[in-house]
């Protein structure tokens, strides 16, 4: 029988594998910010899992603001990745450090 | 049974489309195998119950997220393979430290399956009333004892949203924009006038 144990076992790998991307593409922001995606994923996941296990909404409620959170940081990170790129003509954040003004 | 086969099939679909996500070459790839992860986690979610967050998953992430991922990906026109050059060089440590964070997090399950560690008892104020579904529950809290929270998630996207336009919203000098201001403030006595021409005369404007 599948326990909780499973889910938190899925969602950890999820989250090593998120942190794994941070490491491999340290100069892409795009897939770094996919990276995070792939970090909230598992901790909704998390969540949701502890929650129906627990028999408890909460956790599902909570997963529901980390996804808000989520979407609206995927739409500043883009946002100001799209302003980066036109100023640059290229995405590198090793020289991210000249948007100081 | 099927509920165990089930569970396997998305657990292992949701990591290797994961790990696919970050190895890929062409980021266009990346967002495709992260919308699959993202479908079978929500899959991973409905097997559990949690009907609501798994369609949230779905239509916030596959429908707005990765479209908007997508969108960037394709409208910016980058040279990706000159971003891939730290990859090797970063592989071992990277593979290093990820190894070390996931054997430590097993190991911390393994405690927890070995009986040190049990699941709190909820106080059952936030548990599935008896007959309703999972979308009728979540509502009922949401708006009642969650609902200052909810608000909150509304103001935090409000200025997310106020944010990326800010941020992208750019005057361009070689267009001509709608003077709303001028086009108001035109009357009718001074843009129309009504004249009697002789016969054949024309009418100097």
């Amino acid at each position: 029988m599948i326990g909780v144990e499973h889910y938190v076992v899925v969602s950890s790998i999820l989250f090593v594998l998120g942190v794994l991307g941070i490491f491999l593409n340290r100069k892409n922001v795009i897939v770094l910010l996919m990276a995070i995606e792939l970090i909230l994923l598992a901790v909704n996941l998390n969540l949701v899992a502890f929650s129906a296990f627990l028999g408890d909404l909460t956790g599902q409620i909570f997963a529901m603001f980390v996804l808000t959170v989520a979407a609206g940081e995927a739409a500043v990170g883009l946002a100001i990745l799209v302003i980066y790129f036109r100023g640059r003509g290229s995405i590198a954040v090793d020289d991210v450090n000249r948007m100081k003004g | 049974m099927i509920h165990v086969i089930a569970f396997y099939l998305f657990a292992v679909m949701t990591i290797a489309s994961g790990a696919i996500t970050i190895l890929s070459r062409n980021p266009v790839h990346s967002v495709l195998w992260l919308i699959l992860a993202f479908f079978n986690a929500a899959g991973l979610m409905i097997l559990v119950g949690a009907e609501f967050i798994a369609m949230l998953l779905v239509i916030v992430y596959v429908g707005a997220v990765a479209v908007l991922f997508l969108f960037v990906v394709m409208m910016l026109d980058i040279d990706f393979a000159e971003l891939r050059a730290g990859f090797v060089k970063y592989f071992p440590f990277g593979t290093l430290v990820a190894l070390v964070l996931l054997a430590e997090m097993v190991l911390g399950i393994g405690a927890y399956k070995a009986g040190a560690i049990q699941l709190g008892t909820p106080d059952g104020t936030a548990a599935t009333p008896a007959g309703t579904t999972n979308i009728e529950a979540i509502g009922g809290l949401l708006y009642s004892r969650y609902l200052f929270l909810f608000e909150a998630a509304g103001i935090i996207l409000l200025v997310a949203m106020i944010g990326a336009i800010v941020l992208t919203h750019r005057q361009r000098g070689d267009t001509r924009g709608q003077k709303v201001s001028k086009q108001i403030a035109r009357r009718p006595e001074e843009a129309t006038f009504n004249v009697k021409p002789e016969v054949g005369k024309g009418v100097q404007l």
